[in-house]
């Protein structure tokens, strides 16, 4: 414990870091997952070749990917682009099935009664499917938020100083108490930014509250 | 793309072929350590993951578990549980760590697989007098199959990662030539050895994929396919 009181500065300068960088692959995550997850619930042709595409980035491991960014997109191994744009291609992966699968769910009839009203495609994709594919789509983000922190610590290998940052040099000096701490932190901001993540869906999408 | 080529000429090197840490046996070392880890893992998660969704008691712990598990960084479970074994038991701090991080998702599978039945399925088994074991053992966890091996697939690409990851603590599996080749600043060898383990992960998923289409029992697949 005296580790970890000596060290609350570093801990909570790691803890910004480790935010910071999570913050926009989770993000990205989403934005990219909307058109691609649409892709995949539209076409039978796109739903196969998207599926696979997303399943086989996600079996990649971790470690594995960051070597092979690099030279595919010209950027530097050792470099904070490369953990983000990896962060990314998890999430963009672990995003996209759930949006598809959230599509899916929305009742056909109630798309029918749209088109019958007069809605366009357009405006009823944003103003009946993807309010109705809401809170499938915010399981996704929950899960793809808590992967996407936890695996921001691999960072560390490839030289970027976040959380992970407690696990290697605990390691090295051979301090439990710094590799427990940094461990905790993780859970702790991970199941955080859940539970944010569950209000601001109660705030946003008011008709799940209701119940059915 | 000289890159990829020069990883590909250190693949098949004589310096990675026998060198302190020859290819083949980094391979066999990597697929060991997964498999004896999910052996372990499903040993334990299956049956009681049955066991939760056949009786449903249990069952909040297990959601929350498989979804705690999650948030646990594997990298740090690996570091700390080898600082705590002691460094003259790496393997066996390794090995438990794998274990750990393959449980919930062999759990999850197991209990969901066995939820999914439908009810009315269920019903008419008991319905023809079959004991609560047998509906266990003769339609839940046949009908349940597809998505325990659905568990387990994830459990094996977990730990494959984590495998890589352990290369930090040790000279063993294919992520010690990453770990390596990061220090020495050799990226043939960084590259190749990447290359190696994103083929060994394709491979143990394609079987898993066709692994979970085997399971499916033949009546049900008939009439999947007859709709």
């Amino acid at each position: 414990m005296s580790w970890v009181v000596e060290n609350l500065d570093l801990i909570g300068r790691l803890t910004v870091e480790h935010l910071r960088q999570s913050a926009l692959p989770i993000v990205l995550g989403l934005l990219l997952s909307i058109p691609a997850g649409w892709f995949a619930f539209r076409f039978r042709l796109t739903r196969g070749v998207v599926l696979t595409a997303v399943g086989l980035l996600y079996t990649i491991p971790s470690l594995a990917l960051f070597a092979l960014l690099p030279p595919l997109l010209g950027i530097s191994f050792l470099s904070e682009v490369n953990l983000i744009v990896a962060l990314t291609i998890y999430a963009v992966a672990i995003m996209t099935r759930f949006v598809a699968d959230a599509l899916s769910s929305v009742e056909p009839s109630v798309r029918q009664a749209a088109d019958a009203v007069g809605y366009g495609t357009w405006r009823r994709f944003w103003q009946v499917d993807l309010p109705l594919a809401g809170p499938v789509v915010l399981a996704g983000l929950r899960v793809t938020a808590v992967s996407t922190i936890s695996l921001c610590t691999v960072g560390i290998l490839i030289g970027i100083d976040n959380l992970g940052y407690l696990f290697t040099n605990g390691y090295q000096r051979q301090i439990i108490p710094e590799i427990l701490a940094g461990v905790v932190a993780v859970v702790v901001i991970a199941l955080l930014v859940d539970w944010l993540l569950v209000l601001a869906g109660r705030a946003l999408m008011p008709w799940t509250r209701k119940g059915a | 793309m000289d890159l990829f080529a020069d990883a590909i000429a250190w693949i098949f090197s004589p310096e990675a072929q026998s060198g302190s840490l020859p290819l083949s046996e980094a391979i066999w070392t990597h697929l060991a350590f997964t498999f004896v880890s999910v052996l372990i893992a499903a040993a334990v998660a299956v049956p009681a993951g049955w066991l939760v969704g056949h009786t449903g008691r249990g069952r909040e712990a297990a959601v929350a578990l498989s979804g705690a598990a999650r948030a646990v960084p594997s990298f740090g479970l690996v570091l700390l549980l080898v600082l705590v074994f002691g460094v003259t038991h790496k393997v066996g701090a390794s090995t438990t760590a794998f274990v750990l991080l393959a449980i919930p998702p062999i759990l999850a599978g197991a209990y969901s697989g066995v939820e999914a039945v439908e009810r009315r399925v269920v019903d008419g088994a008991r319905a023809v007098g079959m004991t609560s074991r047998q509906v266990l053992g003769k339609v839940e966890i046949p009908l349940g199959l597809p998505l325990l091996i659905g568990g387990l697939r994830s459990a094996t690409l977990q730990v494959v990662a984590t495998v890589t990851l352990a290369g930090y603590v040790g000279s063993w599996g294919l992520g010690f030539y990453i770990v390596q080749g990061i220090q020495i600043r050799d990226f043939a060898q960084i590259l190749g050895a990447a290359l190696v383990i994103v083929v060994l992960a394709v491979v143990l998923d394609l079987l898993f994929a066709l692994l979970e289409r085997a399971v499916v029992p033949h009546g049900v697949a008939a009439r999947r396919s007859a709709d």
